[in-house]
């Protein structure tokens, strides 16, 4: 055999979640959820609503802290950093895209601004760097270079999503979070904004957990799928293969009640 | 490069009263590099099922499946991503891309996962659909609004555009005309030429005759009701 | 002349030590708000109520007083102040700078260097540099906490971006010691540099929001900026038109309704100082006919 990849088996995981658990009181959030995100990987994580699947993603995304588990980002331990620390992860490395682009943007500053904050809150000093940069990614997400100056509250709903991914990414964080990033979108906007994060998460090697309850997104985006119901992890494995041949009852009820087109 | 002995899967049906399917029992075959191996069997057989399982799209119950050297049955997940994206191409009957990427793109797509220069790997998608005579003013538009055979051509397209040591084809040759077929035909043996392990499925018994080695009949693989 | 119905400037003693305790930590953590217990005082908010409670509680018989407003010492607000202080401490009051060791100020700093020994009280509307970007209180603490200040800076971004400068021109965000962001209150960015390395004692009073922050003498100030886009001090480029002077910060005055205009020194007592020492700027002459 002379053209087998590279050797994937020995290299690190980026993100190691072991026995990871969140109750509300007698409630359970998500238990004992357990899985390893590789470098350049899409983890799509789908369930219904109070599946646990956001609250699985404000864990890891350091919003909640959970009651049980360990979470290891690059050979540390995120839940025995510093707050500091932590939010420094969250804004170099790390980066969270909301459903809602109005929790993820600043609605009063301009869209280069919102873009270059990042850039400034690392540390960047020169205005015409940090504009040059801003403009560069308007671009990559396909809004147009006179439009720096605008505020996002003059942008469609469309726009809106990608300025937050550009704002996110400017710093090239390795990991990404999303909740439900094309949920308040037409279909059509939807499908733009899907052919971008695939380009991006291409070009870039990001790493990238991404929840909805939408499995055609993920059919599209993840590589790998975890099913969740009532807090707890009933499958996971690659995208196309739980979707195709589903092994857990909720899972099977799950695909088979998607509507066909 | 393909070695399948005593394969099984079955379907468990748990919204329908639990009921286990059984689909396939004890197959066994081989595809040496620059083979090409086609599946036989009527229509229900299991030959896409088995397709489907080589590609770890399906997943097996019990016995060997090797690609490479890597066994399907109990690789992980990753594993099999980095199978796909280096070594075992996929060509199916049914196109499915992100709507709104251009046909370009989309061919283009296995080589730029690959981290190949998008320059380099979109001129050879270009020569590509050159071949396979996809009209270049159609190129910059997306897939999903062309005619069958034309999705069926760009499906191909993007199949060969890595040279993948193992290649699935699934009716490559269905629904193209006598131009086009013989396009295909001869991407096909090129690919046998060096040295890609071929199995497939081909209804079209003239091209079958053409460029398999030897034919599998997947009804030797079905289960027995009584099992 | 002191009202006897009052305590020494009229806060009782609980509460100026209370005052003091805040103010003393202000100074072992320059530019850190510290909260305190607000007192209801004999005016209304936003007319200088935190500036009076700290200098209040640093009062003592023996002080000079001098409150200017706007750099006048002849305005409503400083006149009220200082008569308040007069009635209830019976302190001295004058309008000279250089004699003053208590000066309560509302958006200016005197243009005559303060000396060591002098307590400079600024009146504060709103303590929280990062307010307007982050309405948060919570986050905000947060945000001071962990020096996170990128905020501060998508501000002076946005000034660029839509005026080609910045236009911030008061109020203008300076960072301390090199840690943490300071609101210097509505004073001229003019009045920035002379923040930095001042002898005297500079303590800020938000009575409204209950916060108290200082910057203790010859404390390092720092106004943000980009290094393509440089902070700059600025002021009408023109002379004082009575007394002449060229580097003091100057207030436009509107004479006529046919766009007749005159611009002076905002600091009265500079101006007049200067003039009494003889110097005359453009419109003397005008002024010595009338």
């Amino acid at each position: 055999m002379t053209m087998m990849p590279r050797t994937i088996t020995t290299d690190e995981p980026l993100l190691a979640v072991s026995g990871l658990t969140k109750r509300y009181g007698a409630r359970i959030g998500c238990a004992d959820v357990s899985f390893d995100l590789y470098p350049g990987e899409v983890l799509g994580i789908v369930g219904e609503s109070g599946s646990g699947k956001s609250t699985l993603l404000s864990c890891l995304s350091g919003h909640l802290r959970p009651d049980f588990g360990r979470i290891t980002y690059d050979a540390r331990d995120v839940l025995a950093m510093g707050e500091t620390e932590r939010r420094r992860l969250g804004r170099t490395d790390w980066a969270y895209v909301h459903q809602n682009p109005r929790d993820g943007l600043r609605m009063g500053v301009s869209a280069g601004g919102n873009v270059g904050e990042r850039l400034m809150a690392i540390g960047a000093r020169h205005y015409g760097d940090i504009r040059d940069k801003a403009a560069d990614w308007l671009g990559r997400v396909e809004i147009a270079a006179d439009r720096i100056d605008d505020r996002p509250t003059a942008f469609s709903g469309g726009m809106q999503q990608r300025l937050q991914i550009a704002r996110n990414l400017v710093t090239s964080p390795r990991l990404v979070f999303m909740d439900e990033p094309t949920g308040g979108l037409d279909v059509s906007v939807q499908a733009r904004l899907l052919d971008l994060l695939r380009g991006l998460v291409r070009d870039l090697g990001l790493s990238v957990i991404i929840v909805t309850h939408d499995l055609a997104v993920v059919r599209l985006l993840a590589h790998r799928l975890m099913v969740m119901k009532g807090g707890r992890v009933v499958e996971q494995g690659l995208t196309d293969q739980v979707l195709d041949d589903p092994q857990h009852a909720y899972t099977q009820l799950l695909v088979s009640s998607v509507l066909q087109v | 490069m393909i070695q399948i002995e005593n394969l099984s899967k079955s379907f468990t049906l748990h919204n329908q009263g639990s009921a286990v399917i059984p689909v396939m029992a004890g197959a066994s075959l081989i595809v040496r590099p620059g083979e090409c191996v086609g599946l036989t069997g009527q229509s229900g057989a299991g030959k896409s099922t088995l397709m489907r399982m080589v590609y770890g799209n399906y997943l097996a119950a019990a016995g060997r499946l090797v690609v490479g050297d890597l066994d399907l049955v109990t690789a992980a997940p990753r594993e099999i991503i980095a199978l796909r994206r280096h070594t075992l191409g996929y060509v199916s009957q049914f196109l499915r891309v992100v709507p709104r990427v251009p046909t370009l793109d989309v061919v283009a797509e296995p080589l730029l996962a690959l981290g190949r220069p998008p320059a380099e790997a979109r001129r050879h998608a270009e020569g590509l659909l050159a071949r396979l005579n996809i009209p270049e003013r159609l190129w910059a538009l997306s897939p999903t609004t062309f005619s069958g055979g034309e999705q069926q051509r760009v499906n191909i397209a993007r199949g060969f555009a890595h040279a993948y040591p193992a290649l699935l084809l699934d009716e490559p040759t269905a629904s193209l005309d006598a131009v086009n077929r013989e396009v295909v035909l001869t991407l096909i043996e090129e690919a046998k030429a060096r040295g890609a392990a071929i199995l497939g499925i081909f209804h079209d018994e003239a091209a079958r005759a053409r460029i398999c080695d030897r034919l599998v009949d997947v009804t030797g693989f079905t289960p027995r009701l009584a099992a | 002349m002191t009202d006897q119905a009052y305590n020494f400037a009229y806060l009782d003693e609980q509460t100026k030590r209370m005052i003091r305790r805040a103010i003393l930590k202000g100074i072992a953590v320059p530019g850190y708000q510290v909260p305190f217990a607000s007192r209801e005082m004999p005016m209304p908010y936003g007319w200088g109520t935190g500036g009076v409670q700290v200098t209040s509680a640093c009062l003592v018989p023996e002080d000079r007083l001098k409150v200017i407003d706007q750099g006048a010492d002849d305005t409503t607000n400083a006149v009220s102040i200082r008569k308040f202080f007069q009635r209830t401490a019976g302190v001295a009051v004058t309008e000279a700078t250089a004699e003053a060791t208590v000066i309560q100020t509302r958006h200016r700093i005197p243009e005559t260097p303060l000396h060591e020994g002098q307590i400079l009280v600024y009146q504060v509307p709103i303590p929280e540099p990062l307010r307007f970007l982050e309405p948060r209180e919570t986050e905000t603490r947060k945000m001071h906490e962990l020096e996170e200040y990128g905020l501060m800076h998508v501000k002076l971004y946005e000034d660029i971006a839509r005026h080609g400068t910045i236009a911030t021109s008061y109020a203008y965000p300076v960072k301390v010691e090199g840690r943490y962001v300071m609101d210097p209150s509505p004073i001229p960015k003019f009045d920035n540099p002379k923040l930095g390395q001042n002898p005297a004692i500079q303590l800020f009073g938000a009575g409204r929001e209950q916060r108290i922050y200082a910057l203790p003498p010859f404390t390092e100030v720092v106004s943000l900026d980009f290094d393509d886009h440089p902070f700059e001090p600025s002021k009408a480029p023109h002379d004082c038109d009575l007394c002449g002077a060229r580097d003091s910060y100057l207030d436009e005055v509107i004479t006529d309704d046919r766009g007749g205009r005159m611009f002076v020194c905002s600091d009265t007592d500079f101006c007049a100082g200067r003039q009494a020492d003889g110097h005359r700027g453009r419109l003397s002459a005008v002024e010595a006919v009338q």
